[in-house]
């Protein structure tokens, strides 16, 4: 434990001490938030803004955490070759992906914490309609974006990996019914938007939040195929060094 | 072992012994860092064995952590880590009982704990990864060019903390291009050559085997003629000539009396063991005649 906890600190560290990572983790899904709510240009579906932004950005603060800033982190750990030199220290990879998903999870908790006081200072009446089902989603896309993010870090160059975690990031945000509906999206780019772990984990979220999930079964297939393949992939192509 | 189909170490055997520093030296590429990735277990080899403390480094890997230090080639810290942060961190996943502050001390940095390592000078940066090594309180050490880029003072600092490690009964193996250091450091020497070992053995008895007698003379003379009668090769450096394997008084007399009977003068005489550099640069172009 005193292992784990001190590579836990030092993960921690790491994220904290990153200006850019904070803005990704916090300072944009909480811009958006606000400003989508308090300036009514996006369709909602007929629920008041903030109700309809809130699933979709607590999927993009799990995007954001477990893949932009998990993967942005890592990618230049390779590259500095901090993961090789703690390859040669008793931590051991278990403990060393224990302690990165502890510090995602984390910050998750952080970010969802801060996010739904904003939500609740911002009109959303404070009570989610399945909680269990909040965490497993949860649960389910940070496996997701975290098997991303690491495939991405461990196979291309740190600064490829950079711009290509923000691409993506961006990607995912705009085809993933994230802060607007899907279906206002041209047909063939829903399809490919409900087949995106960002749209089908925003609208899971919709379910266990607002009870308004748009794809139900569909949305958990998935995600569920997201969780499973991604975090697979990544463990079979991630390079240390 | 092999990188696709380039060979980069071949037929490599050496022993590095407790409480001695043994110094991997070659010229870049010649198979250094491979050797030792390959006992920190970062590489696997394609034939052969590699042992560390009787262990083998991949299979074994999680029990011999315990045991080595490293250091890296390219440090191996993030940029945006401070120096008393960073020792804290690895003393903590070691567990044994190293006080951080007192490895900080002992590397010169006492004074940069707040410092990130993108702060750090060069040979700061050096002294902070070999500090990194020291707090695993190591019984095998592998360093990596660990004064490579470091000035003077530095690198005296490096070269005391070495010899302090190995006087603990640490065995520390350092890989360097830098004939100097290797001087200053050994204990044992194995020098690579496209990706073989050319010599292995202490360094007394490497230089041992490379006595000569150095000299000028402003009168020339048969050069033939005096290795004949010295019966040991001379080899003629246009400025300088050499005599070969022997730096023995007795011949040294003998050729001052040939050398005077022949009318020939001698000048800047020097006698002894060969420097590494001279052993490392014959070993290395081939030999001379």
């Amino acid at each position: 434990m005193r292992v784990l906890f001190a590579q836990l600190r030092s993960e921690i560290r790491v994220i904290a001490r990153n200006a850019e990572q904070l803005l990704v983790i916090i300072g944009i899904p909480a811009a958006l938030l606000i400003f989508f709510s308090q300036v009514d240009v996006l369709p909602t579906n007929g629920q008041t803004p903030v109700d309809f932004l809130l699933p979709g950005i607590f999927a993009l603060a799990i995007m954001s955490t477990a893949m932009v800033s998990l993967g942005i982190a890592t990618g230049f750990e390779r590259s500095y070759s901090v993961l090789k030199r703690l390859g040669a220290t008793p931590l051991g990879t278990g403990r060393l992906v224990l302690a990165k998903s502890l510090a995602v999870v984390l910050i998750e908790i952080l970010q969802l914490v801060v996010l739904y006081s904003i939500a609740v200072m911002l009109g959303k009446e404070a009570n989610i309609a399945n909680v269990l089902v909040l965490i497993a989603a949860i649960f389910a896309g940070t496996l997701a974006f975290a098997g991303i993010g690491l495939l991405m870090a461990g196979t291309l160059r740190a600064e490829i990996n950079l711009a290509a975690q923000n691409g993506l990031y961006l990607l995912l945000l705009l085809l993933g019914g994230v802060i607007f509906p899907l279906d206002e999206l041209p047909e063939p780019l829903q399809n490919v938007g409900k087949m995106l772990p960002s749209g089908a984990l925003a609208d899971v979220l919709r379910g266990a939040i607002t009870d308004t999930a748009a794809y139900g079964q569909n949305s958990w297939i998935v995600l569920a195929c997201w969780a499973l393949l991604a975090p697979l992939t990544a463990t079979k192509f991630f390079r240390w060094n | 072992m092999r990188y696709g189909s380039v060979t980069a170490v071949e037929q490599v055997s050496f022993n590095a012994h407790a409480g001695r520093v043994t110094v991997i030296l070659g010229p870049n590429g010649a198979g250094k860092t491979s050797t030792i990735e390959a006992c920190e277990g970062f590489r696997s080899v394609t034939a052969g064995s590699v042992r560390v403390l009787g262990l083998d480094p991949q299979r074994d890997r999680k029990q011999l952590n315990k045991r080595i230090g490293v250091m890296l080639q390219d440090g191996g810290i993030y940029p945006t880590a401070r120096v008393g942060e960073v020792v804290a961190h690895y003393c903590s996943l070691y567990g044994k009982g190293v006080v951080a502050t007192e490895v900080i001390k002992t590397v010169g940095l006492d004074h940069r704990t707040k410092s990130t390592w993108k702060k750090l000078s060069g040979g700061e940066q050096q002294r902070l990864s070999l500090a990194l090594a020291l707090t695993a309180r190591p019984e095998v050490a592998f360093l990596d060019e660990p004064t490579s880029g470091v000035d003077v003072n530095g690198r005296d600092m490096i070269r005391a903390v070495i010899k302090d490690l190995a006087s603990t009964g640490c065995a520390v193996v350092l890989a360097t291009h830098e004939l100097d250091e290797a001087e200053r450091c050994a204990d044992d020497v194995v020098i690579f050559h496209q990706a073989k070992i050319v010599a292995n053995g202490s360094l007394e008895s490497i230089r041992s085997q490379s006595y000569e007698i150095r000299f000028r003379s402003g009168i020339a003379f048969d050069v033939a003629a005096l290795a004949k009668y010295l019966d040991f090769p001379i080899q003629n450096l246009g400025e300088e000539y050499v005599i070969m394997g022997t730096a023995d008084a007795a011949v040294i007399g003998k050729f001052s009396e040939w050398m005077s009977f022949h009318g020939a003068d001698i000048r800047d005489l020097r006698a002894g063991a060969q420097r590494l550099e001279d052993i490392f640069r014959r070993l290395t172009t081939g030999g001379v005649q």
